[in-house]
């Protein structure tokens, strides 16, 4: 895990010079891009938290998940029944999802906590099988909209700030992302995420040291969703549409995907495996119009081939043996 | 009390495939530990060499036999060339290499063959056998494929020296390797044999569900399902888990929640029983050594 045993969470001086300079990098894209880029990139910034959140399940706590993309759902789907039969301010929204999904995900993980490896996925990928069929089940149409979905309005720049609705979307979850990071980095860094680790790697010397495992285990499954909560109702509000198809079961593999593409157990795999699942599909796209998936499945057996511990090990290793040769 | 046999009867027939495709899954478990999750689209490219080959004139056992070589060809080839660079990697990164072949198969599949659904023949007359009218001759038949499959899959783990070494290779390589077991080449076959069963639940449940390169996605979320039912580590388990699911799936569609909901319902139905007997109705409990 690298940095995560550092004693303290204090940067040292020259990585906090780094972070303010990817800071500052990241506030020039919208302001040199096309809109539409500007807007596949506040999706990559959703997509970061919701493999965040996943990571810390999957990565720092060892538990599988193939149903990731039921709680993006939730959170996508609170925001937007919220926002439109509701009129609350997009901003609101975002603390009812990660509410809601905290609730659903810690109460998922109560039973999920008998259930290891494939018997885990299973169960996983049952909820996000499932959840497309509930959002179109009749009873709650009123809500959900059924198999229409619903839209939304796309929020403008607060203040006369002079950006457009695009640009200030981007800076939103620009920042709602920075904020997550930040918590998600103290807590991984903390008391519970070594307990979140040593569960993973030892549950029995865990449990002698005290850590009391079901607790952690489905208070990871909780913290976990309200992260990719967090995450989809970014994205709805990005999208501004929530429609069940668009969370179909390939949505939670795509997100395991992004994750062991990204790197397992690292804070930056989130943000490469946001990369991954927002542009690889495109890029496939355009190599091969005929078979783009094809492409795609290649794509991410290279990928494992290239770096099997994921990108985030492979810039590990490659920066590691640059600073040794200079 | 007609249609409820009726019911119960072609619930088996479907179970059956989700018992062939359950036993593929847990042959691949056995040999390494992993569930496939390519198993449906590796049987649904099986399906559509059947159909080549049917209409390339040659007649259905035939092509069947020919289709069940060239699967297990298939098979033996994919984890020799793909799977065996990576099968020290991390158990994450084998089961999205799954996810990536899955996608392929899919994709390619649509490719050559196209998207559009076609019918698949069924080798079983269509009139019902002996004179009943409670199940179709193809369900029957499906059913009688599958027992068979089951017989011939325990013949040979029971009373062959190759299948002996299999499950040698299977639990517990380094002491197997040490008799002179070729593990690595075990795990192959065992892909080979996997890919071969697959393919028989593949021709046997296109006839009914017809052939499209999607028509193994809920076919493989069934055996998943019936293989984890039974227990992972249980054959008969996962053959018993197969017919259950089936049955339980047509009657629960019939009569309780309709056709929208069957597949929620009996998800849920079986992570309930999972989560009261953690390893499947049939399978191991682990017990770990501190």
């Amino acid at each position: 895990m690298g940095a995560g045993n550092l004693p303290h969470a204090a940067l040292a001086p020259w990585k906090r010079v780094a972070v303010a300079a990817c800071l500052a990098a990241l506030c020039v894209p919208p302001f040199v891009l096309s809109n539409f880029s500007v807007f596949q990139l506040t999706l990559v910034i959703a997509y970061a938290v919701v493999l965040l959140g996943l990571n810390m399940l999957t990565g720092y706590n060892g538990q599988i998940s193939l149903g990731h993309g039921a709680f993006y759902a939730i959170g996508a789907y609170a925001a937007a029944i919220l926002m439109d039969h509701y009129a609350v301010p997009y901003w609101m929204t975002l603390p009812v999802a990660a509410a809601l999904c905290l609730a659903a995900g810690f109460l998922f993980g109560l039973p999920a906590l008998r259930l290891e490896g494939p018997y885990l996925a299973l169960a996983t990928f049952a909820l996000a099988v499932a959840l497309p069929q509930l959002l179109k089940y009749k009873a709650f149409e009123a809500w959900t909209g059924g198999v229409q979905g619903i839209t939304i309005v796309k929020p403008d720049a607060p203040l006369g700030l002079p950006v457009n609705a695009d640009q200030w979307l981007y800076f939103f979850a620009l920042a709602v992302a920075i904020l997550m990071f930040s918590l998600g980095r103290n807590l991984l860094r903390g008391r519970i995420g070594r307990a979140m680790v040593a569960v993973r790697d030892n549950p029995i010397a865990a449990e002698a040291m005290g850590i009391d495992i079901a607790l952690y285990k489905s208070l990871t499954f909780g913290v976990s969703a309200m992260f990719t909560g967090v995450g989809g109702a970014l994205g709805a509000i990005a999208v501004q549409f929530v429609a069940p198809d668009s969370f179909n079961a390939f949505l939670s593999i795509a997100f395991l995907v992004g994750i062991v593409v990204g790197g397992l157990g690292t804070l930056q795999g989130a943000v490469y495996g946001a990369i991954f699942i927002q542009f690889v599909p495109n890029i496939a796209d355009r190599i091969s119009r005929a078979a783009p998936w094809a492409i795609y499945g290649i794509m991410v057996i290279l990928f494992v081939y290239v770096a099997p511990g994921g990108v985030a090990s492979f810039v590990h290793y490659v920066s590691r043996r640059w600073r040794r040769k200079t | 009390m007609d249609t409820f046999l009726a019911q119960f009867l072609s619930g088996l027939a479907t179970g059956g495939v989700y018992a062939s495709l359950a036993l593929a899954l847990v042959m691949i478990h056995q040999a390494t530990r992993l569930v496939n999750f390519a198993q449906g689209e590796l049987a649904m490219f099986s399906t559509y060499i059947a159909w080549s080959l049917v209409n390339a004139g040659i007649p259905y056992w035939g092509a069947f036999a020919l289709t069940l070589a060239i699967s297990f060809a298939c098979g033996i080839a994919i984890e020799r060339v793909i799977l065996r660079p990576v099968e020290r990697g991390p158990v994450l990164s084998m089961v999205v290499i799954f996810i990536g072949l899955l996608v392929i198969l899919n994709s390619v599949a649509g490719w050559i063959y196209s998207y559009t659904v076609r019918p698949f023949p069924s080798p079983f007359p269509s009139e019902p056998l002996f004179g009943q009218h409670y199940i179709s001759s193809h369900d029957l038949g499906a059913i009688a494929v599958t027992l068979a499959v089951l017989v011939l899959v325990y013949a040979f783990f029971r009373f062959t020296p190759l299948g002996l070494a299999m499950r040698a290779a299977a639990q517990n390589p380094e002491s197997a390797r040490l008799v002179g077991i070729r593990v690595g080449w075990m795990r192959a076959l065992g892909w080979g044999l996997a890919t071969a069963i697959g393919a028989s639940a593949g021709m046997m449940v296109a006839p009914i569900v017809f052939l499209d390169p999607n028509m193994m996605s809920g076919v493989l979320l069934y055996a998943f399902a019936a293989a984890l039912l039974g227990g992972i580590d249980n054959p008969f388990g996962a053959v018993f888990g197969g017919f259950f699911v089936g049955v339980l799936e047509n009657l629960l569609g019939a009569y309780l929640i309709g056709q929208e909901l069957k597949l929620t319902v009996a998800l849920v139905v079986i992570i309930a029983v999972l989560v009261v007997k953690p390893s499947g109705l049939f399978g191991r409990t682990l017990v770990r050594r501190v």
